[in-house]
């Protein structure tokens, strides 16, 4: 197969143009059955129905609730893990966050905590970053939410800490045994699908409310970027230097101690990035269980609608992720320090450390020049206009977007009879990857038909392949533009990285007047977080094109549009290919945020299982059914990237 | 090298001045707490919820010289925290039948501690301008009528009803079903969603329907109406699926662990004896929603205001 492919040159475009006529006959076919066959097996299940799997899961929540105290289990194993971790976040919030040993205030102050910030970058990341990192903590002290940062900061950090004591040594066994990859990847793809409010609840059952269960929370989203990133990184190190180290006589360890782990340096420092812009992702979430800082903060303000309030916390984890984010990033390279900035900023730092023990004025961040209630009254100003200005345009919109695409494609997946779409998904795995995506793809709806839950991931589906594509139309046009122009990818990654990371609570309020409660809500959400990821794959596909191609192409006339089209596109196969896949994913990360805004389906009855008892088996097999989902997405958008670029 | 270290004594030496002239820290020393102990509260995420807890806090730390340690969290979990002992009291619970037969009957950790006196109301409102404009909407008899004006994008052909807060019991699939009523449910979601739909429909003159609860600061912003729905007869809910009645009134009461009630401590007796009005936690709710004051300054404006209606909560007083 490969051989044919690779020996003529026509072949493969032949193929190309039978497969399309083939795909089409599948979709003429579906069309037809679909008038035939209209809302005939559709599996559907009303919103407070259940299924004897739904209940069997309640069954046995209870029972583990019931034997709590009981369960060795709990007493001798969960009880030590809570401890430790306990002990280790009050520790580090000891330290910077909260009054402690008897003292009023923590045993570090704002003054020393920003020393020890600005040094730490000084000698990782250089003296501009350093700036950056003390201005970014100045700016959290005048926002005055000094304290609640630093209990985010806290947090972030255990849990990153424990993240990476797990991750790095699971990352490097799976980068060095193909057997631990295999076993791996899925759970990965398990504990980064399963929506959090799936195990937040029982999570408090195991580890108590408390900074442990807020810990653990955030580390199951946040430790698979350390393990995958480190298990690739390893991976990637070419075969030629590990053989040259084993043809000398080194050991396997001395390889990796000598070898490996120098070579992967780079790529692990880019994992621990990942690890921690997770972490911060989680924070609001957590908050839903009592984890203390800025999340508490924005979930608040939302009870009553205050859109200020949440924004100014929002901007807060904002800023705290660009500072680990930029540190972090400028770490990956080698730097050396000259010695004297060293010896003389570590002695500054130990002033001030001792300065924010001592005395008030540098323990506790005086709001006297304080910035957060302008934020506030801004951002409040800004939404009240938005709010009564455009909701007449963004109605029309979205029901526009509604009417031609969501409610089409709806009713084409969720009122097709469940074994049509069946058999549509697993020949069109077929048709784009062959024998192995269509197992996996048929698997996939065998368990989606076993949740119970069929018709509702049929309509979370259509939202999400809606989402998808708006995410893809946003990454190309920004993404190429940040490609061809340095100076727009200056001035617009800041905006994707606060996008990012900006609690979507936050925007949520304002969309909901623009949009009202409506899947359309739910999409622009998951497009506002997803896009960003998207669009970053893709500005660096572009700028990946090697200058002398484009010159060329530059040379010979074309326009930039030809150039665009027919030379850099083509070329950033690859990240787009990329991009379409972690677009994806991310957009289904979003599936249980929508269903607070009207999506429906999945996503709420994710959130209902979170907030009801006797829901609680329902919201389980929900977020069962995305976790499945996100896997037959991934694995055929990574089918079809392989077929593509190869 | 000379040129660091004169650059790092100035340093030095610029902070060492600053700081001489600041208060130390330990200068000022925290007042002793009474013999109450710690008192963990739940804090459910709603303002009605927290208006009570505020003023709870409030007298237990004035009063009693307890510590409260607040903790925020949903209903599931905070009654999941009086089995782990980490919550003693839940200060206004909304029915959860689910809740009660697990914890209080099966379990056996939590144990009811009385009304708080407030009344709780479920049920379908409407914007004030349409109620206002065509008060006939009001009857659930003549909301068919209507069915065409509630159409939304999500609602397909039919009405659109609104659902929210998935945290409160919804018979509204039944009811619409058994009401013959040609509408939809849909799902928004969240507390949120509601209050954006309901605030719109009422700046905009736009035609909104949906489920709703008082008390909620909401209501004294947008005072929404209430649509009759036939009339609740005890039992009339007793099949979900058959449920063609409104939503029995609640009793909004509180709940407090077994153990927390059996140690029968102040703070136990301040729980068991809290009773107020609708109308006292309204205007707790309206200082924090809309007059933006922090909780702790709500409950003291209040208790200070009502000093007779706290003593009377006051352990032995009751």
């Amino acid at each position: 197969m490969v051989a044919v492919a690779a020996s003529s040159g026509h072949q493969p475009r032949l193929f190309q143009y039978r497969k399309s006529l083939i795909l089409g006959g599948i979709l003429l076919a579906w069309l037809v059955l679909w008038v035939v066959l209209r809302n005939v097996g559709t599996l559907s299940l009303g919103a407070a129905d259940l299924t004897p799997l739904h209940r069997w899961i309640n069954s046995v929540n209870d029972a583990v609730g019931a034997s709590r105290n009981s369960n060795p289990v709990f007493l001798y194993f969960f009880n030590e893990i809570r401890l430790v971790i306990d002990e280790f976040v009050t520790f580090i919030q000891a330290l910077i966050a909260q009054p402690s040993f008897g003292r009023p205030v923590p045993v570090i102050g704002w003054l020393g905590v920003v020393a020890i910030a600005g040094f730490v970058s000084l000698a990782v990341a250089g003296w501009r970053i350093a700036l950056l990192a003390v201005a970014g903590f100045v700016f959290l002290g005048l926002q005055g939410l000094w304290q609640e940062s630093m209990d985010t900061l806290s947090l972030t950090l255990a849990a990153v800490a424990i993240s990476l004591l797990i991750g790095i040594p699971l990352g490097i066994w799976a980068g060095l045994s193909d057997r631990a990859h295999r076993v791996l990847t899925p759970v990965l793809d398990f504990m980064q699908t399963m929506p959090t409010f799936v195990y937040l609840a029982p999570l408090t059952l195991f580890f108590l409310i408390g900074p442990a269960s807020a810990t653990i929370a955030t580390l199951i989203y946040a430790a698979p970027p350390a393990i995958r990133i480190t298990a690739h990184a390893i991976r990637s190190v070419p075969r030629n230097t590990v053989e040259a180290s084993e043809s000398l006589g080194a050991t396997r360890k001395q390889t990796l101690v000598k070898v490996l782990l120098p070579s992967a340096r780079k790529t692990i420092v880019l994992g621990v990035n990942q690890t921690i812009m997770a972490a911060l992702s989680m924070v609001t979430i957590a908050a839903l269980i009592d984890a203390p800082g800025l999340g508490k903060t924005v979930v608040k303000a939302l009870q009553t609608l205050d859109v200020g309030t949440a924004f100014n916390a929002g901007l807060a984890i904002v800023v705290l992720a660009i500072v680990l984010d930029r540190v972090t990033t400028a770490a990956t390279e080698r730097r050396k320090l000259p010695r004297w900035a060293l010896f003389g900023g570590a002695g500054v730092t130990a002033v001030c450390v001792y300065l924010s023990y001592t005395y008030l004025w540098a323990a506790e961040f005086q709001t006297d020049v304080e910035i957060g209630s302008s934020i506030n009254k801004g951002a409040t100003a800004v939404t009240e206009w938005a709010q009564d200005s455009l909701p007449v345009l963004t109605g029309g919109f979205k029901d526009f977007v509604t009417f031609a695409l969501i409610n089409p494609l709806q009713a084409l997946l969720a009122e097709s009879p469940w074994f049509l779409v069946a058999l549509v998904i697993v020949a069109v795995s077929f048709m784009i990857g062959g024998v192995r995506p269509a197992i996996i793809s048929a698997v996939c709806v065998a368990l989606l038909i076993a949740t119970g839950l069929w018709q509702d991931s049929m309509i979370t589906l259509a939202s999400t392949l809606v989402a998808t594509i708006m995410v893809m139309l946003l990454g190309i046009v920004v993404g190429v533009w940040m490609g061809r122009s340095r100076r727009a990818d200056r001035f617009i990654r800041p905006v994707l990285d606060a996008a990012q990371v900006m609690p979507a609570f936050v925007y949520l309020v304002p969309f909901l007047a623009l949009f009202s409660a409506s899947r359309f809500t739910a999409i622009i959400a998951a497009v506002v977080f997803a896009a960003p990821v998207a669009i970053k794959i893709i500005a660096d596909g572009i700028r990946a094109v090697s200058p002398a191609t484009v010159e060329a192409s530059t040379a010979l006339g074309s326009s930039s549009w030809q150039t665009i089209v027919k030379v850099q596109l083509p070329m950033a196969r690859g990240a787009l290919t990329l991009a379409a896949n972690q677009g994806l994913i991310y957009v289904l990360s979003m599936v249980v945020v929508g269903g607070l805004v009207g999506a429906g389906a999945l996503g709420y009855d994710v959130v209902a299982g979170f907030s009801q008892g006797q829901l609680y088996g329902k919201g389980l097999a929900a977020g069962l059914a995305i976790v499945v989902l996100g896997v037959m997405l991934d694995r055929l958008t990574q089918a079809a990237a392989k077929r593509w670029t190869n | 090298m000379a040129r660091h270290s004169v650059l790092g004594a100035v340093l030095v030496g610029a902070l060492a001045l600053a700081g001489c002239g600041g208060a130390k820290v330990g200068d000022t020393s925290s007042g002793a707490t009474g013999d109450c102990g710690t008192f963990n509260l739940a804090i459910n995420p709603w303002v009605g919820y927290e208006a009570n807890a505020a003023v709870l806090a409030y007298v237990a730390e004035k009063e009693l010289g307890c510590k409260v340690t607040k903790k925020e969290l949903k209903e599931e979990v905070a009654w999941q925290g009086f089995g782990t002992g980490e919550v003693d009291a839940v200060v206004e619970n909304w029915g959860h039948d689910d809740l009660r037969k697990k914890y209080i009957d099966e379990q056996k950790t939590a144990v009811s501690a009385g009304s708080t006196g407030v009344k709780g109301q479920i049920g379908w409102y409407v914007p004030p301008w349409l109620a206002k404009e065509h008060p006939d909407v009001l009857d659930w008899n003549n909301l068919n009528k209507y069915a065409e004006q509630f159409k939304t994008s999500e609602s397909g052909d039919k009405g659109q009803l609104l659902d929210g807060d998935p945290s409160f019991v919804t018979n509204d699939e039944a009811l619409v079903k058994n009401l013959n009523l040609n509408y939809k449910v849909v799902y928004g979601g969240s507390e949120t969603a509601l209050i954006q739909a309901f605030r719109q429909a009422e700046k905009d003159k736009k035609w909104v329907i949906g489920y709703f609860y008082s008390p909620q600061w909401l209501l004294n912003e947008v005072k929404l109406e209430k649509v009759k729905l036939p009339e609740y007869k005890a039992g009339c809910d007793a099949d979900a699926e058959k449920v063609a009645c409104d939503y029995p009134d609640y009793d909004l009461d509180k709940i407090v662990s077994k153990k927390f009630a059996d140690a029968n401590g102040p703070a136990f007796q301040l729980v068991k004896n809290f009773k107020w009005t609708n109308e006292d936690q309204n205007t707790v709710a309206k200082f924090i929603a809309e007059d933006k004051m922090k909780p702790e300054d709500a409950a003291k404006k209040w208790a200070e205001a009502n000093a007779d209606k706290v003593k009377a909560w006051l352990p032995g007083k009751a």
